[in-house]
């Protein structure tokens, strides 16, 4: 460090010396940039414009406007693939946020200090941190229909067998409880963090005031947890929008498409056996992208605030 | 502390927590106990249609021998090893200089380029698949686990500069500016000042990174095909069409594949969580 400030001292000082403050951070930022733009932001852009086109990913692309979102609209208006897998997103949409109660419940009853616990906690984290494949086929044979461990269950009361991967109005159902799994696992680690910074003497106070179970914990422990909740929240929606590789796993879509969703569609239409229409898949992709983006600019807006607000 | 201490409660409340916990715990880690069992019953149970009760015979060293000396398994999860690794260093390194220049400089731009990373980071995965894909075509890298490495780099870029521009955000400001008062170079004041602190968030990071990329199972879909060059996520497709039907030894497979991960988790728990929940708690 010496050697630095001699050189400083000794030389007179130069444009970089001068300027450093404001061009170190450029440096600093422009690998992270680079990357960043040229595999996240361009391919975005680069999406959009060919969702335009109607290209098999070899041949030349050739361009038909808005005829790949106007296909869309009829697959909408006849209630084929692009309309079952927007409603199967909406579905995951929706009961995926129950992760977030299942969580709160799981860290609630999991917050004390009994010998052992600490183990405890650690297992039931468990199914967060294998991979959905491996959750994916877990949980089919979970609901196999000769030998899953669900229809010996339901078998005990005289009910089944029932085949739920099988059965297109079941399918999208069985496929998200074994999404919760790992989803709830998350949650509940995060409201458990959430849990440990709880004021106590907020939680006395309340007990003084006769505030004790649900009461307490609505109008006292929960606002406390905001900023886990919030957190939870990004990554449920964020998560449920993302599902891909259980179904991939577990359906491939079945039984005849019914637990396709847009980021599993857009797949099997770009990639798979079934065609390698890009322009098309690209096209899906957008609309998919347009949805998560208004979770996503509520985000960054919350988070605006939050920077503001400091 | 909230729930009421179970100590405070009664005695038979005590005794019935105490004997609900591992009940529940069994329940809930149900589906992945019974694959525990499948992967240690010979065949013949299977065929026998004995599924759930006792294995006749306790088979766990033919099994998963089976799987590490007669199947591409071991093949899949040292590809997985050598696209995780070089991620974990490349994504942890582009960050904690991006977390550098944005949580230390105040500059106009700050702001913008810092939310450009956060939403990118939640951006659908398939809306880059196809110029992705091409792009990693056109570097001649498709197949290969060069490939699958650079973009995973980039895309985490996202993740882990929100994770490092928060924690030194953090950082006591005041020891940056006592540097620069001594005339140290701000490359310094990175390399000697900043990253040392920043031990625990590397630590945190870097856990939690291994586990994002050794489970991804899209983009080794996408951008890998044979055994060359795909990751176990992807093998192990490939790996049950070997042994269709042969639920002892796909259940084996499947452990095997999982547990990396969970050798990371339980090793350095107390890092994994940290990383996880940062933010969590004001």
């Amino acid at each position: 460090m010496t050697a630095s400030t001699d050189i400083i001292d000794s030389e007179p000082e130069s444009w970089f010396h001068r300027n450093q403050q404001a061009i170190a951070p450029w440096l600093f930022l422009a690998p992270g940039i680079l990357f960043f733009v040229v595999y996240v932001i361009a391919p975005v852009f680069q999406s959009f414009n060919l969702s335009l086109y109607q290209w098999d990913g070899l041949g030349q692309a050739e361009y038909i406007g808005l005829r790949n979102y106007e296909d869309l609209y009829y697959e909408w208006v006849d209630r084929d693939a692009f309309y079952v897998s927007l409603k199967n997103n909406l579905i995951w949409l929706v009961l995926y946020l129950l992760a977030i109660p299942a969580g709160l419940f799981i860290a609630l009853l999991l917050n004390q200090t009994v010998f052992g616990i600490r183990l405890y906690k650690s297992l039931f984290f468990f199914p967060f941190v294998i991979s959905q494949v491996v959750v994916g086929l877990v949980f089919t044979w979970f609901y196999d229909p000769t030998f899953g461990l669900l229809n010996q269950m339901i078998g005990v009361f005289g009910l089944g067998p029932i085949n739920v991967l099988g059965n297109e109005h079941l399918v999208t159902y069985g496929i998200i409880a074994a999404g919760l799994w790992p989803q709830t696992a998350y949650c509940m680690i995060l409201y458990l963090t959430g849990l440990n910074a709880v004021d106590p003497e907020q939680i006395e106070a309340g007990r003084l005031d006769g505030a004790k179970g649900a009461k307490m914990l609505w109008y006292i422990v929960l606002p406390q947890l905001r900023p886990a909740t919030f957190i939870a929240f990004v990554v449920t929606i964020i998560g449920a929008l993302r599902s891909f590789d259980l179904i991939s796993v577990m359906t491939q879509g079945g039984p005849f498409g019914s637990s396709r969703v847009l980021a599993y569609y857009m797949f099997e239409v770009a990639l798979s056996e079934y065609g390698f229409r890009m322009g098309y898949g690209a096209a899906i992709a957008v609309v998919l992208f347009l949805i998560m983006m208004c979770f996503i600019v509520y985000f960054l807006w919350s988070m605006y605030r939050e920077e503001k607000g400091h | 502390m909230f729930p009421t201490p179970i100590e405070k409660q009664s005695q038979a409340a005590q005794i019935t927590y105490k004997a609900l916990l591992p009940v529940a715990l069994l329940l809930w880690l149900g589906p992945l106990l019974a694959v525990a069992l499948f992967s240690v019953k010979p065949d013949a149970d299977f065929v026998n249609a004995n599924y759930w009760g006792l294995p006749s015979s306790f088979e766990f060293m033919h099994n998963y021998g089976q799987v590490f000396f007669n199947s591409d398994m071991p093949r899949y999860m040292l590809n997985s090893i050598l696209i995780t690794v070089p991620t974990v260093i490349g994504a942890v390194a582009l960050s904690s200089m991006t977390g550098f220049a944005l949580g230390i400089y105040k500059f106009k731009s700050n702001m913008w380029i810092f939310f450009m990373f956060v939403a990118g980071n939640f951006v659908p995965f398939q809306i880059l698949m196809v110029p992705v894909r091409d792009l990693t075509l056109e570097l001649g890298l498709y197949n290969t686990k060069t490939g699958l490495v650079l973009f995973h780099i980039a895309f985490q870029t996202g993740f882990c500069t929100l994770f490092m521009r928060n924690f030194i955000k953090a950082l006591p400001f005041a020891l940056i500016e006592a540097a620069r008062v001594e005339g140290i170079s701000e490359i310094k004041i990175f390399w000697y000042v900043v990253l040392p602190l920043m031990k625990p968030a590397l630590a945190a990071l870097s856990v939690l990174m291994f586990t994002f990329i050794w489970n991804d199972y899209f983009w080794a879909v996408v951008l890998t095909q044979g055994a060359e060059s795909q990751p176990v996520t992807a093998g192990i497709t490939s790996f049950n069409a070997q042994f269709r039907a042969a639920y002892h030894l796909m259940s084996a497979g499947s452990i095997v594949a999982a547990l990396p991960p969970v050798a990371m988790f339980f090793l350095m728990q107390k890092h994994f969580i940290a990383g996880l929940t940062l933010g969590a708690v004001k």
